[in-house]
């Protein structure tokens, strides 16, 4: 009898529901905290120092680190790449997954998170970057949902609206390309206001290519990282197809990654030069500097070349964890570390541990929705209706 | 509640945000416009050699702003011991000033400056901060979503927010006390300073008098005004005695607008907008016909090839055929004459 009860029991609490439910009940208090007591009892955020670790992390390297839907479908739709179909699905996901609370965290940050729409349909203040932001972002979300839609559809066996949505796939692939390169540069953007409070060897003219670009590799990097925790943990859910060309993905995208990783030292190096920063390069911020450039830049992009030359699917992964925490860094530099870098220690930012802890709360909802969906729609596997149907 | 004009103008500009706004952006990074202030705007003139940092501006700036009364009264000079800056409690804050060459003590009043192109309203994403034909940049909280893109992008560090206020933060700061101005009065600070070290008039007449100021007692200011030019000037102006970084005003601003640095990355989205999609479009095709080139040369390949095969076999079967015919035409010849020689030997027998 006692041991019938304990089956489904057991099924429900593995560690990782624990861990989960652990994190996001903490979650859910410092939501209540947040909207009860204001910024000031949960953020160590101040008048000299706005923005924290909810834009700097939760914004900027959640968009950056989303990029991924954008690379692969443009991958796989427009530049003809047929062998890396299977990799768009889970990558839109965790596109839209990303995107979505990106969208969330900023109804923890701003003031009166009701009013995120007044800047689209009352009124816009097209000076701003971040009202170019805020519209694509918003525009893109919608694309995003409408990408992702064949997989619940196919789910729930709508199929005349999913054949519908799967014939603008070009229009929408387009379209999201077009967004997120206005997107994605311009919350590099929107720093430039700034130059006299941030660190004149992240500050450059040329902010919005440095995240343009950074976002591609971001894209694949993350593609790649994420590919290997599927395997890991979701490898059951993968169907003949996916594990055939699943190797192929990730050397074509450590190929790619390396490319653009050296396209962007190189315009790295012009922006040190056109600004004649050399000379900084031998200060404490220089070494910090380099570190991100030379660590968490040239390191993983060399180590993504060996992968491709050797075949070697580990060295590939490495890379692209090192790349993935590289993209982090760099935002983290931008927004929080190198910015205000002239005021005395007393006065910098450093994150309270119930930022931190929202953070992760958000992170490891993305986790927990990503996995409910994946065990029941179709992303690593094509759905028996409509195997070959695109 | 029926639709404000400006509501229904929201939608229309909603409607039309896709093309118009985007490809509008307000920057004229190519264009050798300046804008110089609304004519006719005011301003006022700090003359940090009069000021005795006695607080008595703070004080008036509370009462007439309605502010919450500070934990320690404005008589209690002894708080200019510690730096301070704006917050939402204080619109504005006399610092004080020593210096080691014992030179006199010199007092600051800092408050928003006022830029004529100001950096938190070109930063606004929701207008909910604009420069006033006053020369006030005045703030609307009913609009304001919160997100404090003005307070990164102040390059005088003034805008402060009300962190305590769970779902109605405002941003805070000196409006230059606009209502007061409209009503013929002048802001609360100036009104009450004892020793004139605010004056308060026209930026242009302001500008003059400190011009003047300067040529009078060359010795008892340094030769700069303050908010002439910096980010691109500022209806605020200030006086000093010594260099302006040694009484916490940074020399390093330049004299751009903010607008200035943001034109660049702005002007960029017709570009992506406009030829993004012809880009991506004629790379779809270009791999589109290449695939379908490809397909059509493997269909005639497999073609030729057919037909290469079945022209040899037509020519082996041709040839099968005609050795066959010819064998068959020997056999029978043979044949022929197997008979033709029985027949003749039956004879001869």
């Amino acid at each position: 009898m006692p041991q019938e009860t304990n089956i489904p029991n057991k099924s429900i609490l593995t560690p990782f529901n624990v861990v989960a439910g652990i994190i996001i009940l903490a979650g859910l208090v410092i939501t209540v905290l947040r909207f009860t007591k204001g910024l000031g009892a949960v953020t160590n955020l101040d008048d000299n120092n706005p923005w924290g670790i909810w834009i700097g992390f939760d914004l900027l390297c959640g968009v950056a680190l989303a990029a991924g839907g954008y690379v692969t479908s443009a991958a796989c739709y427009i530049f003809g790449l047929k062998r890396y179909h299977s990799a768009v699905r889970p990558a839109i996901l965790t596109a839209f997954l990303g995107y979505a609370l990106v969208v969330l965290a900023l109804h923890y940050d701003v003031g009166r998170p009701w009013r995120l729409p007044y800047p689209i349909f009352l009124s816009p203040g097209t000076t701003s970057l971040l009202y170019e932001v805020g519209l694509c972002v918003f525009l893109y979300l919608a694309v995003l949902f409408i990408e992702y839609s064949p997989a619940a559809l196919e789910w729930l066996g709508l199929k005349k609206v999913r054949n519908l949505i799967v014939r603008m796939t070009l229009v929408l692939t387009i379209f999201g390309v077009v967004l997120s390169t206005l997107h994605q540069s311009s919350l590099g953007a929107l720093f430039m206001i700034a130059p006299s409070k941030l660190h004149p060897l992240w500050y450059s003219n040329y902010l919005p290519v440095y995240f343009f670009i950074s976002s591609i590799f971001a894209g694949l990097s993350m593609v790649i990282f994420e590919g290997t925790l599927a395997h890991r943990f979701l490898h059951h859910k993968m169907d003949a197809t996916h594990l055939r060309e699943s190797e192929g993905v990730a050397l074509g995208f450590s190929k790619a990654a390396s490319f653009v990783m050296m396209g962007y030292l190189s315009v790295k190096l012009i922006g040190i030069s056109v600004d004649n920063n050399w000379h900084l390069l031998f200060t404490g911020w220089g070494l910090w500097f380099l570190l991100e450039l030379i660590g968490f830049v040239a390191l993983p992009a060399f180590l993504y070349s060996l992968a491709v030359r050797e075949r070697n699917l580990r060295w590939a992964r490495w890379a692209a964890a090192l790349s993935v925490l590289g993209v982090v860094l760099n935002r983290l530099n931008i927004s929080v570390v190198a910015f205000n870098w002239y005021l005395p220690s007393a006065q910098r930012y450093v994150p309270s541990w119930m930022e931190i802890g929202t953070s992760i709360f958000i992170v490891t909802l993305g986790v927990v929705i990503y996995r409910f969906i994946t065990t029941r729609m179709p992303i690593f596997y094509e759905h028996p209706d409509f195997r070959h149907d695109i | 509640m029926g639709v404000t004009r400006r509501k229904f103008l929201g939608w229309v500009g909603a409607a039309a945000v896709g093309t118009t706004s985007m490809m509008v952006p307000k920057a004229r990074a190519a264009s050798n416009k300046h804008f110089e202030g609304y004519p006719g705007s005011f301003g006022v003139l700090h003359d940090t050699t009069r000021c005795i940092g006695c607080r008595k501006c703070e004080e008036a700036c509370n009462r007439v702003n309605d502010l919450p009364s500070p934990a320690r009264p404005f008589d209690d000079l002894t708080v200019l011991e510690n730096p301070r800056r704006t917050s939402a409690a204080a619109f504005t804050v006399v610092n004080r000033f020593e210096s080691d060459a014992g030179e006199p003590v010199v007092f600051a009043k800092n408050q928003c400056n006022h830029c004529l192109e100001p950096a938190c309203a070109s930063a606004c994403f929701v207008r909910a901060l604009r420069k006033d034909k006053t020369g006030a940049v005045v703030y609307d909280a009913s609009l304001c979503v919160g997100c404090r893109y003005c307070m990164v992008a102040c390059p005088f560090n003034i805008p402060a927010y009300e962190y305590d206020e769970p779902l109605t933060p405002r941003i805070r700061k000196c409006h230059l006390c606009q209502f007061r101005i409209e009503k013929g009065l002048l802001p609360g600070c100036v009104e009450t300073c004892p020793t004139e070290a605010l004056a308060f008039g026209e930026r242009d007449r302001l500008l003059k008098i400190a011009r003047q100021r300067i040529d009078k007692f060359p010795g008892r200011y340094v030769d700069h005004v303050y908010g002439e030019r910096e980010m691109g000037g500022t209806s605020w102006l200030y006086l000093s005695p010594r260099p302006f970084n040694q009484i916490a005003m940074r020399e390093d601003l330049g004299v751009q607008p903010a607008s200035r640095f943001t034109s660049g990355p702005l002007s960029a989205v017709p570009i992506v907008v406009g030829l993004w999609p012809v880009l991506l479009t004629g790379i779809y095709a270009i791999s589109k016909r290449k695939d379908k080139i490809a397909q059509q040369e493997r269909i005639e390949a497999v073609a030729t090839t057919v037909a290469d095969a079945n022209d040899e076999m037509k020519t082996k079967m041709a040839e099968l055929k005609d050795k066959m015919t010819r064998e068959r035409e020997a056999m029978i010849n043979l044949e022929i004459k197997k008979a033709l020689k029985e027949a003749a030997e039956k004879e001869d027998a």
